[in-house]
């Protein structure tokens, strides 16, 4: 709220205009709220898109922030199901933006542990608690919980209170 | 002849230096250490599925539990988030509250921090200091929330209650002191031999590096590298404090320290100027959708009961949308990712926590290093298991 308004259309507006120029119709929707920008690209795209964002000297979107995910199935557009979300951040222009691809189950998003490498643990995150799978990720492995787990413990329609097998008791 | 192999050591989730419940796969070779791997996940508790099924104000205890040494950090930026995506801000007097008490937090933390940190390397003294110091924050906790750790004193719209009567004059006695006892612990180490073996040109990374691989706050400042929230996106009204980001240039573990140590100044000088600021005035936003009546109203007012009635039973709603809120913890950039699908429940919340992407760096500062000096690397990340696995 403390931030100029005029600003981030203008970086809207940059970015977009960059990135229509050279990805064409891979930007798929674009939604400002609350002074944020968030933008939906088509999956095959997203890691010439990322590499581009990180280093056009105007953008500059050097520190990934973070990756998480969204599992979309209790929402009124729920497909496809999972929504993978970059917060980006340019330490030198003091800008955020959200990038976002949208899968269906089972579909790979490309890793983009090559273009940031701070993604590596995050992917691994979402694809632990989500299952959301990320091709070309070097080291895919689940992360919070234990390896031989089964679920994804954040998707919608797995139980918040649940008792996993390996904790039950032997029927008396 | 037998011919000489790598050694795997197992460090962790049950070693006093790992700062809880870490892990360490350490391949050596000799003592020097070839690979490191660290494994997370055994503090996990599903707090980010937790919240999905609390009403916005329920969600605020757990928050606290997450980095368990800065909670109202935690609650700050969750509170943030959520008045974002409100479109609220709250008066004056609770932003100078918010930001005395997270600034109280950064010397909190940063003073747990030190005095562990300095009892790994050796310098058993310096730990009860910081504890000495830190038992008077944790008093001003419980003085304005009645909780010393858990306090879950901001919420939405404002804060739990007013500062107790007396308050101030308790964090003008604590910051009357504060300068003195941070010489104290820089008389112990800062040029003490032992200490700056053990720390300095250790654990070193290049600012390129840390930049990549997402460190920030106080690991990612001694690269070099000035990012600090409260500077680059000021939120809270930090844009109108004096106060200066220390950086520094080599980014080794002694840097860390000085780097952290002179927060504590910073901490302390902005701590000072919210206390000037504070002035009388509401601390709470004057929406009866987000704040309860008064008590007394309750016999007196249908309305009142009606909102009362309300807020308890079923929360209130937040617009249906997203919004990505970050603060400068003790820790680093702390941000949280919230969905809001239109109820009185997030559909989804994310936290950004600091420690979480820090700690991805540690191979990075300990390999090709000698094994002692890990434990002196874990120490001056400053990492917290309750944020890292959540």
């Amino acid at each position: 709220m403390t931030e100029a308004t005029g600003q981030e259309a203008a970086i809207e507006g940059l970015v977009l205009q960059r990135l229509r120029g050279r990805f064409g119709d891979a930007v798929r929707d674009v939604t400002v709220w609350r002074h944020e920008t968030t933008i939906v690209v088509a999956a095959h795209d997203l890691v010439p898109i990322c590499r581009y964002l990180r280093d056009d000297t105007d953008l500059a979107f050097d520190f990934l922030s973070s990756v998480t995910g969204v599992d979309r199935r209790n929402l009124p557009a729920n497909a496809p199901r999972f929504e993978v979300v970059y917060h980006l951040y340019s330490i030198q222009f003091k800008r955020r933006l959200r990038l976002k691809v949208r899968v269906n189950e089972g579909d790979a998003v490309p890793s983009v542990t090559g273009v940031w490498e701070s993604a590596n643990w995050h992917e691994r995150e979402v694809f632990d608690l989500f299952g959301v799978p990320f091709g070309g990720h070097p080291d895919l492995r689940r992360i919070l919980m234990p390896d031989d787990w089964e679920g994804h413990p954040l998707r919608k329609d797995y139980p918040v209170e649940a008792s996993p097998k390996w904790w039950e008791e032997e029927p008396a | 002849m037998t011919t000489a192999r790598n050694m795997t050591l197992n460090m962790g989730p049950q070693h006093p230096s790992t700062h809880g419940v870490l892990r360490l796969v350490l391949e050596l070779d000799g003592e020097v250490v070839v690979r490191c791997e660290p494994h997370i996940g055994y503090l996990h508790t599903g707090i980010e599925k937790g919240l999905e099924s609390k009403r916005y104000q329920q969600g605020i205890p757990l928050t606290d539990r997450l980095d368990y040494l800065a909670p109202l950090s935690n609650n700050l930026a969750y509170v943030l988030a959520i008045e974002k995506a409100l479109g609220i801000e709250v008066p004056e007097r609770a932003q100078t509250i918010r930001v005395l008490m997270t600034e109280l937090t950064r010397i909190k933390s940063h003073l747990v921090w030190l005095g562990t940190h300095a009892m790994d390397v050796g310098a058993m003294s310096v730990f009860l200091y910081c504890f000495r110091e830190r038992e008077q924050i944790l008093d001003m906790y419980e003085a304005v929330s009645g909780q010393r750790l858990m306090s879950s004193y901001f919420r939405v719209g404002g804060l739990l209650a007013d500062l107790p009567p007396g308050f101030e004059a308790q964090v003008h006695a604590f910051l009357a002191d504060f300068p003195s006892r941070l010489a104290e612990y820089e008389a112990l180490l800062t040029q003490n031999p032992l200490w700056r073996q053990r720390t300095v040109g250790i654990g070193t990374i290049r600012a390129a590096d840390a930049v990549a691989l997402g460190v920030s706050g106080p690991a990612l400042r001694a690269c070099g590298v000035a990012y600090d929230v409260r500077r680059a996106n000021p939120y809270c009204g930090y844009e109108r404090y004096q106060f200066d980001v220390p950086v520094g240039k080599v980014g080794d573990v002694y840097e860390r320290y000085t780097i952290r140590m002179a927060e504590m100044r910073q901490s302390h000088r902005i701590a000072a100027q919210a206390l000037q600021r504070l002035t009388p005035g509401p601390i709470n936003v004057a929406d009866p959708k987000l704040i309860p009546p008064p008590k007394t109203l309750l016999k007196q007012s249908m309305e009142a009961l009606i909102h009362h009635f309300k807020l308890y039973s079923e929360g209130f709603s937040v617009p249906a949308g997203e919004v990505y809120q970050t603060i400068e913890s003790p820790k680093g950039e702390l941000g949280v990712y919230l969905v809001s699908d239109g109820t009185n429940r997030p559909y989804r919340v994310h936290y950004r926590a600091p420690s979480f992407v820090n700690l991805q760096a540690l191979p990075r500062m300990v390999e090709g290093r000698l094994v002692a000096d890990v434990i002196a690397v874990i120490g001056s990340l400053d990492i917290v298991l309750g944020e890292i696995d959540r």
